[in-house]
């Protein structure tokens, strides 16, 4: 993706077991800083008139 | 190249008489210069019509999808990789197959040669390296490995890598070429840039799938650009559609292409298709140090795990 133009941060992979509630935590508010730092994403919009 | 086909002739004519497989799947000449067409010679008698020139990009691993019937066919390197890889997903079984390999110095780049004349070009024949271009009025002969296609000339395996029967003797593999220039040079690009090259790169893309339909790894009996129930990707002619059938497909071939082309070669609108490919096929080697096709006792890498596989991008 990141090859294809999508920002580094955007996209995001973790792996959380259902026991671990802080790391959870932890890693979303880290994923929502970072995207918020990144601003609203501008690409893969499109026209709701478009939407099909 | 030329040369070859008698060598093929002879070698289909005696599978098809011995009875060892039900047809062979060649090429024959199209109705266009540089445009060779496969066909399926069921019977000695037409084994004349096969051909063999640089025209013979078609990947024909493509023809082998869940086909029963005992089957001979002519494969180059890449083909042969593609066969390996339908023999590993369970496409074809390899004992109805008798392979004829091919060894390759190439196919050319049929764009490359109607790019240099400004008018038709009507007939198109090669001799060793020089291939001759006619047409109304101008004649001219050009070097084969300008007009190779680009995959051709990144290509370290031309040799057949499975293959029961040998037209002719190996050839050399090409050594310390650069294979992956073009996607350092995305790589380096800033996020922007890299969207915007994509952009401009799929701006003439017309949706006809083409690059899906010659693609030996596009099987699906129904693709995901088809389904509408659920539709995974809108149908229109959007920008934001057309990126996410191409990236979508490419992830569909990750650790599978071959790299043989076929998407590049057929698209009518020339856009380089590989380029979404190549950067899967590079991070395949890099990761994983897997090359598809190539080795017929091993699972690709996205089909087993290994305590080494790379896992950095799991925070």
């Amino acid at each position: 993706m990141e090859h294809m133009g999508v920002e580094p941060g955007r996209l995001s992979f973790s792996w959380i077991s259902s026991a671990e509630s802080t790391k959870f935590v932890d890693v979303v508010k880290d994923v929502t800083a970072t995207v918020k730092a990144l601003g609203p994403n501008n690409n893969f919009k499109k026209a709701a008139d478009k939407v099909a | 190249m030329l040369g070859y086909i008698d060598k093929i002739r002879e070698i289909s004519k005696r599978l098809l008489d011995e009875g060892r497989v039900e047809m062979v799947i060649g090429f024959r000449k199209g109705t266009m210069p540089m445009m060779n067409e496969p066909t399926f010679v069921k019977n000695s008698g037409e084994v004349s019509k096969l051909v063999w020139d640089s025209n013979c990009g078609i990947n024909l691993a493509n023809y082998l999808t869940d086909r029963k019937e005992k089957i001979g066919v002519i494969a180059k390197g890449c083909d042969s990789r593609n066969i390996v890889t339908h023999i590993l997903e369970n496409k074809i079984k390899r004992d109805k197959l008798v392979i004829i390999g091919v060894p390759c110095k190439g196919m050319i780049d049929r764009r490359r040669i109607t790019a240099v004349f400004d008018a038709e070009v009507r007939e198109v024949s090669e001799e060793g390296d020089t291939v001759t271009v006619k047409g109304a009025g101008f004649e001219k002969k050009l070097k084969k490995s300008d007009i190779l296609q680009d995959n051709c000339s990144a290509c370290i395996h031309r040799n057949p890598v499975l293959y029961d029967e040998l037209a002719v003797p190996l050839v050399e593999e090409q050594k310390d070429i650069e294979r992956y220039a073009d996607i350092r040079r995305i790589e380096a690009m800033s996020p922007q840039e890299k969207w915007q090259y994509f952009e401009d790169l799929i701006a003439p893309c017309i949706r006809c799938y083409a690059c899906r339909n010659a693609c030996p790894l596009c099987y699906c009996p129904t693709c995901f650009v088809d389904e509408s129930r659920p539709q995974w990707v809108g149908k229109s002619q959007d920008e934001t559609d057309i990126r996410t059938f191409h990236f979508l497909r490419a992830y569909h071939c990750a650790g599978r292409c071959t790299d043989c082309g076929a998407c590049e070669r057929a698209c009518p609108v020339g856009i380089k298709v590989r380029q979404f490919t190549s950067k899967l096929n590079k991070d395949c080697l890099d990761m994983f140090g897997w090359e598809a096709g190539v080795l017929p006792d091993q699972r690709p890498p996205l089909d087993t795990f290994k305590p080494g596989d790379p896992g950095d991008f799991i925070k």
